[in-house]
């Protein structure tokens, strides 16, 4: 399961909201991304900290359902990913 | 209570347990012996074979009779490589191949082979072009399709997977547990595998047929039973009434199959109208009749399957939290769709339009339920 990169000038993006969700067991990563993702400005990036390995698909798999971006997942040193999601609407 | 999980083990067809009744009197002897209740059993399976290879586009000395389908796909798989060792070692599976084949994988790459993957679009289904070019590849020994996904129902392109296959000088292994009885058999296959009791049959017959001029080598030790490809005593009374129930089946089938996916299409249309925030996933048009699969955002898959048993469903989910192994389905990861809040309804042979209307007038307050109790905002 490796990481997905996109382009380096969205890779780069400092992520205004940071969801810690490790240890939580699918869907209560998703849940939480979708109560706050409104918490952070039109554009901005927020990163869903995640290693219950169903976030790595399921987080992609929302923004295509809810019209948002998946920018990136970069695999953490302790296990895991920073997904990173950019609010489109 | 409303029996929704045919892809997992279909109802014993009427058809048989009356054969199997009967051939337990009649087929206990050893087929292998030359006294008059031997000879019985022998023309009883030999009879059995006959009508199963008819019905699997086979012919009858093509056809051994495994345990199970998983059997027969390990058989398959490992014969099959063993058969082309002088070739290659180089196996190539689609990435949403039934379990007993990616094992079946595991094992020739821990054995040093090399297996290839070949990934699926959103519907599951593998691009014929991509998995030609994979078989194209110097050193492929054998390369694996399904004639259709157990998890989401999707057909997949056998035909011009054979045609490649048949380019390459390279055997294709066709599993057919999905379709066999439900469909026809798709051409081109060099090794078939399927389950009896996929198709109404009972449990603990499994069917592997291998291609005259196919190359395959047992990877178990040997014994004279079933051509010496399957090791063991043959399930006689078994084995009678899987072929009974796959002549009933196949001849159904035309009639049965449409008005199962008449229901299928009723589902798939009116699950996303009826339940916000739900995705029907599988290919549309290019489906096995009984099999449809949707997931629904923020609902844990094991929550909604235990509240659809108390209702008196029993459908199945792809989801990790009822996974064993506490991993996402791997069908449900390589199409890219969403893998918690996962069912799969699958018809069996004379499921009821009003059982399926009772499904979808339940569905939406069960899954409003759960999100409720789980801290959804809607």
């Amino acid at each position: 399961m490796s990481s997905r990169q996109a382009p380096a000038e969205e890779a780069v993006q400092p992520p205004a909201l940071t969801i810690d969700a490790l240890g939580k067991k699918c869907p209560i990563p998703i849940i939480m991304l979708a109560e706050r993702i409104n918490e952070v400005p039109l554009n901005a990036v927020v990163s869903v900290l995640a290693d219950d390995p169903a976030a790595f698909t399921d987080v992609p798999a929302w923004c295509r359902l809810k019209s948002h971006r998946h920018v990136a997942s970069h695999e953490l040193p302790e296990g895991g990913w920073a997904i990173h999601v950019r609010r489109n609407y | 209570m409303a029996y929704f999980d045919a892809a997992s083990t279909e109802p014993l067809h009427p058809r048989a347990r009356e054969a199997l009744v009967a051939a337990l009197d009649a087929g206990w002897a050893d087929p292998a012996r030359l006294y008059g209740p031997a000879r019985r059993a022998r023309m009883l399976l030999e009879q059995a074979r006959e009508e199963i290879a008819e019905v699997l586009g086979a012919r009858p000395d093509e056809v051994s009779f495994t345990a199970s389908g998983t059997q027969a796909v390990h058989l398959g798989v490992l014969g099959a490589l063993a058969g082309r060792r002088r070739a290659g070692r180089r196996l190539v599976v689609s990435a949403v191949e039934h379990s007993s084949v990616l094992h079946a994988a595991g094992v020739h790459e821990r054995d040093g082979g090399e297996v290839a993957p070949v990934g699926v679009g959103r519907t599951g289904m593998v691009d014929p072009a991509e998995f030609g070019a994979a078989v194209a590849a110097e050193g492929t020994a054998l390369a694996c399709l399904q004639s259709a996904n157990h998890e989401v129902g999707t057909v997949q392109p056998v035909a011009e997977a054979a045609e490649a296959c048949a380019a390459a000088g390279v055997p294709l292994l066709v599993d057919a547990a999905q379709t066999a009885g439900r469909l026809p058999v798709p051409a081109g296959w060099s090794v078939l595998t399927a389950s009896a009791h996929k198709w109404g049959g009972p449990a603990g017959v499994g069917v592997l047929a291998v291609r005259k001029g196919t190359r395959w080598r047992s990877p178990l030790p040997e014994d004279d039973r079933e051509r010496r490809r399957v090791p063991g005593f043959e399930n006689v009374p078994a084995v009678v009434a899987a072929a009974a129930a796959l002549r009933a089946m196949a001849a159904e089938s035309a009639r049965e199959g449409e008005r199962l996916s008449a229901l299928v299409d009723r589902i798939r249309s009116e699950v996303p109208r009826l339940v916000p925030d739900v995705e029907v996933i599988g290919d549309p048009v290019a489906r096995v009749p009984h099999i449809v699969t949707f997931s629904c955002l923020y609902v844990e898959g094991e929550a909604l399957l235990t509240e659809l048993d108390r209702a008196g469903f029993a459908v199945s989910s792809g989801s990790s939290c009822t996974a064993s192994t506490l991993r996402p389905s791997h069908v449900l990861e390589a199409m890219g769709v969403l893998t918690h809040g996962n069912v799969r309804v699958s018809l069996p042979r004379g499921a009821s339009a009003a059982d399926v209307d009772r499904f979808l007038a339940l569905l939406p307050e069960t899954v409003r339920r759960i999100r409720e109790e789980a801290g959804v905002r809607s």
